[in-house]
């Protein structure tokens, strides 16, 4: 049965380290880095982030750039399409539609991110003190946070914004009002889930805190789903802002919101669609960005659940 | 059964309590008087008129009439349209939004749960590659930049249908299409998503090694599981088409709930805010229990009992 | 007795956005009627994906047969379509999954989960195909099966499902059996249970079984011929005699070593050091060289070829070759206490 192709010598022992054989063969890379990874891979999420951070600069030097002032109106020169003095042309009442556009980029993405904050702030603390505790302030908690997700979103922040009177701060608390719940019911799962998993049981019995327990181990844990909640959360109040400032309930007159743009130039867009068109097509680029950076964190984050 | 039902309409009545309270407070708070606007109106008068519609009551015995009113379903006379129960108005209107708003989940429930199959059956091909960039597209555009834009295009551009006009069948057509634009780009993904994990479960790959056909794994196996979180997500549907219907039904000049809703606000009307406020609410709330009997009948995994039923 | 399906240098891989990934390489055996073959392995031996290459429950893409046949009633199983296929899924082959929690459909009864593949590969009526499945929920020791039969996969217990399951598997009486780590989510005393119906039905169907596991003690309780996997390759296989009493491949020994026993107590179990090979770039020579501990240069370098030791038993290994020095199989993989002397 002798190998034709085989020596003698083919048969001497070959030497193994035996340290060798228990090294893991691939890197094994941390949680994080392996999600940065992913990330980094999805060109559409990137762009996203790249046209978040162009809309953030121009937010702050857009206006200056074109040499108008957001507000200022110019009688004689109303209703002007694309320019080289007006380069996105001006409204109704002559105002120069470039400078106005970032003016409410700054307004639009202050909302947004301000919103999306404060939610997170009272989401997370709600979230994991209910899911953290369990049992009767569980109960309550969610009780309370079931009532309140039952109403619709959009009519109860419509009411506030009646009762409290337009502005950037009310809209903002109204929206704060009812968005929180969802980061909450996301926190409160995760902890729940978690609570139950060994470390957190191994560092208890090490004698950790409560408290420790919560923002040494739990939150980060949490962190994944989130961040994903946040950054979905951001083109929802960007939205919601539009919404409101087209009933009319946005931010009072002199800012310029892109809501309050569109809102301006519906009612004459069939002679002038070019006013309508571009804070409606930064509303929707601002929030595609948004999205496609949510799913792509989410992608990364979750490495189950990529497909 | 019927005892969680019981218990399902328990809750919704603290609810709407809560809604109604709420309302109250919040109109009764709110700056400006409804008549204030009114210049022409002398004091005496404007006087005369806060009596007649109650005003000048002490606050708690307005606001037990107001709750037994709203109970009993009558929200009074309107303030800005004299002569106009508030009741009479929300009849009236509520056809428009209703006739509307079943078109929209038909169009957002069909196109979207058909793009999701398409997509996850052709995973990582060129046609789930579309239905995903029409996904996210209809998410990122609002359903009044998407009005907007069906009526320069199809009723200015192309003429084919009429601008703002509300006669035939043939005018729901647009602004349904527009309502259902976010809901449908989110139910695609939905389904997507889920009929991905459904085709990927181990019972799919039993249902084939009996030697079931494809067509039969997909549809029969596949999509009943994986239309499961599409029917929970039925509830948020409605409420996104309710609320969609104030800006779109302004748009469209429909003379529906959701535009005199609008109006109402800008009227600082406060018996018809609160009248269809309550009514989105009473709306809303058996529309979810609804939908939560139609998800315990198609999943047998849930039982609706009193104790475990909720989700 | 006849043999039914032949597996002949099958070679199966996937298609990752890394590399092709060679999960099955160039494995053959034979399966005779009545008989149990046990395919043993550790996780990602090939032996799952040799099991769902028999019924094509591959995806391809990603996967794809590279090379070799599977000849079953002698019509070779890679070349046919889809459509001809589902006349083999469940009518010639029945399958049973690891996870009966997961394998059964949660919003059908089981009853009609039974019904289905009568009524398509018989052609019964529905009424005829329900008789049938209480008999079948009988057949599988599931009581008041009249009741069971209407009900939903959640009303029954872990061990209930996996009876279903076998029950749903051999509906159509089929000519074999693949059980795909039938009892490895099932609690102990459960796993017996089911091992032991295997057994009974097979007895009285006649049905040929493919158990694939990794747990040697349902080997010994249910083969009657064993094929040891390792990296995608079959490395011995024998009766379970030969491969308990008289195994020759270096990794049976480290896999009858890491099999606890009763009859040793004081002994502690011998894991096997090193992780298994990365499929996406397998070794050239032997895949278990690089773990193996009596390993020659010709074992990097060259696969060893098949020694018939019986007429049975083959082991690929190149100590069994007259050069190669002459090693004693340790101590407590030496089962039946004969001595290596190839």
């Amino acid at each position: 049965m002798a190998h034709p192709q085989l020596t003698s010598t083919d048969f001497e022992p070959l030497l193994t380290n035996k340290a060798e054989l228990e090294k893991i063969s691939g890197k094994s890379t941390s949680y994080w880095k392996d999600a940065w990874r992913r990330f980094r891979k999805n060109k559409l999420a990137l762009a996203g982030i790249f046209v978040i951070l162009l809309l953030g600069i121009m937010a702050f030097n857009g206006a200056k750039m074109s040499g108008h002032n957001f507000k200022d109106n110019d009688l004689m020169a109303t209703n002007q399409t694309m320019s080289k003095d007006h380069w996105f042309g001006t409204d109704t009442l002559g105002r120069d539609i470039f400078a106005r556009t970032w003016e409410g980029a700054k307004i639009s993405l202050f909302i947004g991110l301000m919103a999306a904050f404060l939610d997170l702030i009272i989401g997370v603390i709600w979230g994991a003190v209910a899911g953290y505790f369990g049992g009767k302030v569980d109960e309550y908690l969610m009780r309370i946070a079931d009532i309140l997700y039952g109403l619709p979103y959009l009519l109860v922040v419509i009411l506030l914004m009646v009762l409290m009177g337009q502005g950037i701060w009310t809209m903002i608390i109204a929206m704060v009002i009812t968005g929180w719940i969802n980061m909450a019911r996301i926190v409160r799962g995760q902890v729940m889930q978690l609570r139950s998993e060994e470390y957190v049981l191994a560092s208890r019995s090490l004698g950790a805190s409560n408290s420790r327990l919560l923002f040494k181990h739990l939150i980060p844990n949490t962190l994944g789903p989130i961040l994903v909640t946040l950054t979905l959360t951001v083109p929802n109040a960007i939205f919601t802002e539009a919404f409101l400032s087209f009933l009319g309930l946005g931010v009072p007159m002199p800012h310029a919101s892109w809501g309050v743009m569109t809102s301006d130039a519906i009612g004459a867009f069939q002679y002038y669609p070019y006013q309508l068109f571009f804070p409606a097509f930064f509303i929707c680029l601002t929030m595609l960005a948004f999205n496609v950076i949510g799913d792509g964190m989410r992608d990364a984050l979750d490495p189950k659940g990529r497909k | 059964m019927g005892k969680y039902i019981l218990k399902r309409i328990g809750y919704i009545l603290l609810s709407l309590y809560l809604i109604i309270t709420a309302t109250f407070v919040l109109m009764r708070l709110a700056p400006g008087s409804p008549f204030a606007s009114e210049r022409r109106i002398p004091p005496a008068l404007e006087q005369q008129m806060n009596e007649a519609y109650g005003l000048n009551d002490p606050i708690h015995k307005q606001y037990i009439e107001y709750v037994v009113n709203a109970f009993t379903f009558d929200f009074g006379p309107s303030f800005k349209f004299v002569g106009q129960e508030v009741t009479d108005i929300i009849f009236r209107s509520f056809p428009y939004s209703l006739v509307l708003g079943l078109e929209a989940m038909f169009i957002a429930l069909g196109i979207g749960v058909l793009l999701g199959v398409i997509a996850a059956i052709r995973h990582n091909k060129f046609s789930d590659y579309i239905a995903m960039v029409i996904a996210v597209l209809g998410i990122s555009v609002p359903s009044f930049i998407m009005a907007s834009i069906l009526q320069y295009v199809f009723a200015i551009k192309l003429e084919m249908f009429s601008v703002a006009r509300m006669e035939s069948f043939a005018d729901t057509i647009l602004p349904a299409v527009a309502l259902a634009t976010t809901p449908l780009a989110f139910i695609a993904r939905l389904m997507r998503s889920s009929m991905l994990d459904v085709l990927n479960s181990d019972y799919i790959k039993t249902a084939k090694s009996k030697g079931m056909s494809q067509r039969v794994v997909t549809y029969k196996h596949g999509l009943r599981n994986a239309m499961l979180p599409v029917i929970s997500y039925m509830g948020p549907l409605i409420a996104s088409i309710l609320t969609g219907s104030f800006i779109i039904e302004t748009i469209f000049g429909i003379p529906g709930l959701g535009s005199e809703f609008v109006t109402s606000i800008t009227n600082r009307d406060y018996t018809v805010i609160m009248g269809t406020t309550v009514f989105f609410g009473i709306l809303l709330l058996f529309s979810v229990l609804i939908v939560d009997l139609i998800y315990g009948l198609i999943d047998p995994r849930i039982k609706l009992t009193a104790k475990g039923g909720e989700k | 007795m006849k043999k039914i399906l032949s597996v002949k240098n099958l070679s199966v891989s996937f298609d990752t956005y890394k590399a092709e990934v060679k999960a099955v390489r160039d494995v053959s055996f034979d399966l005779h009627e009545e008989e149990t073959l046990a395919i043993v392995g550790e996780s990602g031996s090939g032996k799952s994906v040799t099991a769902q290459s028999l019924m094509r429950l591959i995806p391809m893409p990603p996967g794809k047969f590279v090379g070799g046949s599977i000849l079953f009633n002698g019509e070779d199983i890679t070349q046919k379509s889809e459509k001809q296929m589902e006349s083999i899924r469940g009518k010639e082959i029945g399958m049973i999954f690891q996870d009966p929690m997961t394998s059964l459909n949660p919003t059908m009864t089981i009853g009609k989960q039974i019904a289905e593949g009568l009524i398509k590969h018989h052609s019964m009526a529905k009424k005829e195909a329900y008789n049938r499945g209480v008999e079948l929920l009988k057949l599988v020791g599931i009581p008041t099966p009249e009741k069971r039969i209407n009900q939903y996969p959640h009303e029954f217990s872990g061990g209930m499902r996996q009876r279903a399951m076998i029950a749903i598997a051999l509906a159509c009486n089929p000519k074999i059996l693949i059980a795909d780590e039938p009892t490895t989510a099932l609690d102990v005393t459960i796993q017996a249970q089911i091992l032991d119906l295997m057994k009974e039905l097979q007895k009285e169907t006649g049905t040929a079984i493919i158990l694939i596991t990794h747990d040697l003690g349902v080997v010994a309780n249910a083969a009657h011929r064993v094929a040891v996997m390792y990296g995608g390759k079959i490395v011995e296989t024998g009766t379970v005699d030969e491969i308990f009493y008289n195994p020759r491949h270096p990794y049976t020994w480290g896999l009858l070593g890491s099999m606890p026993r009763l009859d040793n107590h004081d002994e502690e179990l011998k894991a096997i050091p090193g992780s298994p090979p990365d499929l996406a770039d397998p070794p050239k020579g032997c895949p278990f060289a690089a773990r193996c501990p009596y390993a020659m240069k010709a074992c990097g370098s060259h696969m060893p070829e098949y020694y018939e030791l019986s007429s049975t038993q083959k082991t690929a290994c190149w100590l069994l070759d007259e050069r190669a020095p002459k090693v004693e199989p340790p101590e407590f993989a030496n089962v039946g206490g004969s001595k290596v002397n190839g």
